[in-house]
């Protein structure tokens, strides 16, 4: 047996690849997911709502501390029990954008604390409601400063999600697993499965990398 | 003759930052139209003043009042509670400020800066806000830039417009923070023109802090000499820069005359 088989390769490659489409579908939502609970958290924070502040800074660090496979397993078996039954597509979407919310809420922080407290005052002086505050004057100036690390954040994710096989989620490290019981083969199947995360993780971070430089020299 | 309703009224107002006391039980009023300048040394609780007029910083003690509405308490029900954030935003859309660091929004271009109140606030269309604003860029004489980013724009620059910012919404009081302090020297006199120009052709109630002697010895009706915050003296500018009464008065004239 040879240690790679070209035939077989291509042969299961459409499978990896619908599998793939999985895979990017949970990244994308769980960023969507990611990036606005993010948001919601870092400005209710900023708000310094008394408990309100101390429960979000209580989950954050809870979150944080605890390791994702956990938390997908906690999310699978416990919401069954509040009667809460969601597939396992929507399950793995929800703990990776809780996940990484809790790591861009910190992200946006340090972009909202970088706007000038001039920007405030200012925004006072003009008497602007709180809300266009952060819409119009605030936000604007923070997000284009931390779009770089959100970006790293999107990509981190993506590469999390083979984590969700754990719960039964079809996507390409999971694909790829089914397929090699079904030959033996392993070594194709997982070899296709890393090569495809190559050929998308590494161009997304080199667009990151020129984001941060546009930054820079901005 | 009558007596015309004060502008500003601060009545016993202490302001402390931890066990720092930078205002003593003050109590001032100024007219409508009146262009009062503080003047003092640094930490002197001159631009304390002009921040709690414009609601940056709460009082401790005392009310303040503007155009006959408590702006830092409100009443409910006949007894005096802190403002809350609505109602000291109503009062405060009369009071206009332009800042030392003139504080554009970058992220917008002269024309959103300009526009942004009027729309956002006070309700006008965009077309009125933007007839406002072209009318407001020709009278600072900046009409060619209404569509520049203020990082594209010289200090000079950026302070008129952040004054038509500030006159975009119409007050009836305008609050001036040091707005030359971070000027370079040969831009000072443009903006410093402009206001003179503007004490002269409106009618807005001006309280300016500043360390140009010069400025507020011909734009002042009146001028307050702040030190360890009180006011030591309060006279008219010729008075005041001519003949002080205090020592401390002229101890500090002096030193910035020499500067």
């Amino acid at each position: 047996m040879p240690l790679w088989d070209w035939s077989y390769a291509f042969s299961i490659l459409p499978d990896l690849l619908l599998a793939l489409v999985t895979t990017i579908e949970i990244t994308v939502l769980g960023s969507v997911v990611a990036l606005l609970l993010g948001l919601v958290i870092a400005v209710l924070r900023r708000a310094r709502i008394p408990v309100l502040d101390q429960v979000l800074w209580a989950f954050v660090e809870l979150v944080r501390s605890t390791p994702l496979l956990v938390q997908v397993f906690f999310l699978f078996f416990a919401l069954p029990r509040f009667g809460i039954e969601l597939s396992a597509f929507v399950i793995g979407v929800l703990a990776l954008g809780v996940h990484y919310a809790t790591y861009t809420s910190e992200v946006y922080r340090a972009g909202i604390d970088a706007v000038p407290q001039g920007q405030w005052e200012a925004a006072t002086a003009l008497s602007l409601p709180r809300s266009r505050v952060w819409t119009g004057v605030v936000l604007p100036q923070a997000i284009p400063r931390v779009l770089p690390a959100l970006g790293n954040y999107v990509i981190s994710m993506f590469k999390e999600v083979p984590l969700l096989l754990a719960i039964g989620v079809v996507e390409v490290v999971n694909e790829a697993r089914e397929l090699g019981s079904e030959t033996f083969r392993y070594v194709e199947p997982y070899t296709i499965a890393g090569v495809l995360f190559l050929l998308l993780s590494y161009p997304a971070s080199l667009l990151v990398r020129r984001l941060e430089r546009r930054r820079v020299s901005a | 003759m009558s007596v015309p309703e004060p502008m500003i009224v601060f009545d016993g107002v202490e302001k402390r930052f931890g066990s720092n006391v930078v205002l003593h039980d003050l109590s001032f009023t100024v007219s409508p139209g009146e262009h009062v300048t503080l003047i003092g040394p640094s930490g002197s609780g001159k631009t304390t003043i002009l921040r709690l007029l414009m609601t940056l910083e709460k009082v401790d003690e005392g009310t303040i009042s503007v155009g006959g509405r408590y702006l830092s308490h409100q009443d409910k029900g006949g007894t005096l509670v802190p403002a809350d954030e609505r109602y000291s935003r109503e009062v405060r859309k009369r009071i206009g400020m332009v800042f030392q660091q003139f504080n554009l929004f970058p992220n917008m271009t002269v024309r959103g800066n300009l526009i942004e109140g009027p729309t956002r606030v006070l309700g006008l269309s965009r077309d009125e806000a933007n007839t406002r604003a072209a009318d407001l860029l020709e009278l600072v004489g900046l009409s060619d830039k209404i569509d520049a980013h203020p990082t594209q724009l010289s200090g000079g620059q950026q302070q008129r417009v952040a004054i038509a910012r500030a006159l975009a919404m119409h007050p009836d009081v305008l609050l001036l923070d040091e707005v030359t302090s971070a000027l370079d020297p040969e831009l000072v006199a443009g903006v410093l023109a402009l206001l003179r120009d503007l004490g002269e052709t409106t009618d807005i109630t001006f309280l300016c802090v500043t360390h140009e002697m010069g400025f507020a010895r011909d734009f002042s009706h009146r001028v307050m000499m702040f030190d360890g915050g009180r006011v030591i003296e309060d006279a008219a500018p010729e008075q005041l820069f001519t003949a002080p009464e205090h020592e401390r008065t002229k101890s500090f004239l002096q030193a910035v005359l020499d500067h």
